[in-house]
């Protein structure tokens, strides 16, 4: 099943996608791509009834609106849509609810997960850490601080305040 | 199936195992041969990316998302060399006197465990971190401690290097953390265990293991197993599970000595965990430096302990309550939040356990008790209060309803933050310190000992936290340390007297 899995519901997973991540609908063909590939790679650890759970979700998702609204979820605007999901989030019943908070753990998975998005949110941890930091001239470095930094020496700080200590618990 | 035989075989590689690797590491000198197996890969330094996408997929069970039988709760444990110690973010505290006397083990006290925990402390140059290296995620959880009028404690932590990647539950990719893949396994080899990894134990039969070693997945992070691909039987004199909570218990569970051993499976806890989130009006230190220095112990009093954290995009977004334009306003500031822990302590229920399904995968099943609700909301109260102390503009708080609280609104923290916002299945609950399912107590009566041995198999024992009879309300790898240290000398001393 796996590679097949959102072929089956893309359109409205794309849809869901645009009501739970607002700014995913700015993906690029690349950006939907890597989206995409990222819940079929998660869903693949699954067993195949957990992914025929979630096309089964998906698929109540686009047809149980038309019960109110007469449309499919996917034809809908951005409030309803929204009104939908908001529905499914505090249902009642946990199926629905823990059927949403699957699709949305997926979504944002595929969404967050994306390198140019992290950086666009400002996230910004490095390997270097401190160093990497202090390169960009965000913040010089002591000489100490250096020390510290390269040798993680417990001794340099005898400095109490803030609750700091320096010797084995 | 390929025969093997050993004297030793240990099956994991985490807190436990590595422990028992390294303390009986010196015994294959004076001619025994031990074997350690590990269900994942062992990594190279070159593998430890940082980046969230591949990591979490290569060093966790299920890439992080193993689920509880009800779908209301992730858990966190690593499947590589290392286990959880690879991913934890290096925090070492000693069990609190209260919990090791709650427990009432026959064979256990306080002071056996602390001596050994200090033991491991300085194995692994546990210290605290100096202050020119607390950033400003961590300083401002002391200041709005201060504020309210708690006094946050520093956590001792097990680094050597740290350059403040803040990316530990990642793998540090500095090798600054002083897990058991960085001092007590390369110890162990150096003194000729073999280190088999890639290698899943299938079931344990009587004085052997079936196990079952597989090839690396085209693409996949790490090594080969030093073994060919294939299925063995590994003969043993004595075997010593290190899986972890999960794996141990499950390994059991399909496992013919151990059908039908009462109280298996049973007396699973986790520390239920939230992931709390202030926007500030001014950008912080949050993505850089250790994540972890900080903490408040409320466990005696009201059943809980916040820690300091901070998270990478995927796993905030994740745990944030909400979708749509509130949930990515707050996302889009990150560099502005700040981040507490929440970690409820549970007590072990009786229907909370770990069963395997048809095909032998583990089952969790865990319903949240009223007690451990009353202590999320009273920890999420107290958390937005420290938050707005420190100087935050607006607080998510998941058992509010809408989730985000702001400044204007603080005075009514206590209405707002409320037990009927708890919404299983809609605020997002994970947990990582998993504990429990073949827990310690009387002998003959509980599933092991205080050394770890199985009720009625002296060959099999058991060293990692599923020994566990309740919670320890802290993070617990120090005592998983100590007790693994005790079962290793359990052998040491069964091994003295069969000559």
């Amino acid at each position: 099943m796996h590679n097949n899995v959102l072929q089956q519901v893309r359109p409205v997973l794309r849809a869901v996608a645009e009501t739970v991540v607002p700014e995913s609908r700015y993906l690029d063909d690349d950006g939907w791509v890597s989206l995409e590939a990222t819940v079929e790679r998660a869903l693949s650890r699954r067993g195949e009834s957990v992914q025929k759970q979630l096309v089964l979700f998906l698929r109540a998702v686009d047809a149980l609106p038309a019960l109110r609204y007469g449309r499919r979820f996917r034809k809908l605007g951005y409030v309803r849509r929204a009104a939908v999901l908001r529905a499914f989030e505090s249902s009642p019943l946990l199926v629905l609810r823990r059927g949403f908070w699957g699709l949305r753990t997926l979504i944002m998975m595929g969404y967050y997960y994306q390198p140019a998005i992290q950086d666009s949110i400002g996230y910004r941890a490095h390997r270097e850490g401190w160093q990497k930091r202090r390169t960009i001239g965000e913040s010089p470095p002591t000489s100490g601080e250096q020390a510290a930094i390269i040798l993680n020496d417990p001794d340099l700080s005898t400095d109490d305040e803030g609750g700091m200590r320096d010797s084995l618990p | 199936m390929i025969e093997v035989s050993c004297d030793i075989a240990i099956v994991g590689s985490g807190a436990g195992g590595g422990t028992v690797a390294r303390e009986l590491a010196p015994m294959v000198s004076q001619g025994l041969k031990v074997l350690l197996f590990e269900q994942g890969p062992e990594l190279g330094n070159d593998d430890f990316t940082g980046r969230e996408h591949d990591m979490a997929e290569a060093l966790y069970e299920d890439g992080g998302g193993f689920l509880t039988s009800d779908g209301t709760m992730s858990l966190a444990f690593g499947r590589v060399l290392g286990g959880s110690t690879v991913v934890y973010t290096g925090t070492s505290l000693v069990a609190p006197d209260r919990v090791i006397r709650e427990w009432c083990v026959p064979g256990l006290d306080h002071a056996d465990i602390e001596r050994r925990s200090r033991k491991y402390m300085i194995e692994n140059n546990v210290h605290f971190l100096p202050r020119v290296l607390v950033n400003e995620n961590n300083k401002l959880f002391f200041t709005g401690c201060h504020r309210v009028g708690f006094r946050a404690e520093q956590f001792p932590l097990n680094l050597r290097g740290c350059r403040g990647s803040s990316l530990c539950n990642l793998g540090c990719p500095n090798g600054a953390k002083m897990g058991t893949h960085r001092v007590q396994l390369p110890e162990a080899r150096r003194q000729g265990v073999e280190i088999v990894s890639r290698a899943e134990v299938l079931r344990v039969e009587e004085r052997a293991l079936a196990v079952r070693v597989s090839r690396k997945p085209d693409g996949a992070k790490g090594l080969e197993s030093p073994w060919p691909p294939g299925e063995y039987r590994v003969r043993a004199r004595q075997v010593v599970l290190c899986g972890g909570s999960i794996g141990s218990t499950a390994l059991l569970l399909r496992s013919e000595p151990t059908r039908g051993l009462r109280g298996l499976g049973e007396r699973f806890t986790c520390h239920p965990a939230h992931i709390l989130v202030a926007q500030h009006d001014h950008e912080i230190t949050n993505d850089v430096g250790h994540p972890k220095s900080y903490y408040l112990d409320r466990s005696e009093t009201d059943g809980y302990v916040l820690e300091t954290c901070m998270y990478f995009p995927f796993v905030t977004a994740k745990n944030l309550t909400g979708f749509g334009e509130p949930h990515s306003t707050l996302m889009r500031a990150f560099p502005r939040l700040q981040m507490i822990l929440v970690l409820a302590c549970d007590k072990a229920t009786p229907g909370n356990r770990i069963s395997v399904d048809p095909s032998g995968r583990p089952v969790v099943h865990y319903s949240f008790t009223k007690q451990v609700i009353r202590s999320f909301v009273s920890a999420t109260r107290t958390s937005a209060r420290i938050f707005f102390a420190a100087g935050a503009r607006r607080v998510h708080a998941p058992a509010a309803d809408p989730p985000l609280i702001d400044r204007q609104d603080a005075y009514r923290i206590d209405d707002l933050i409320d037990e009927r916002h708890f919404l299983p299945g809609r605020v997002s609950v994970s947990a990582a310190h998993l504990m429990g399912g073949c827990a310690m107590g009387a002998p003959g009566a509980a599933v092991s000992d205080s050394r770890g041995v199985i009720r009625g198999l002296p060959w099999l024992r058991v060293a990692d936290a599923s020994l566990f009879p309740d919670s320890l309300e802290i993070n617990p790898y120090v005592t998983v340390m100590a007790l693994a240290d005790r079962v290793a000398e359990g052998l040491r001393e069964t091994w003295r007297l069969e000559g």
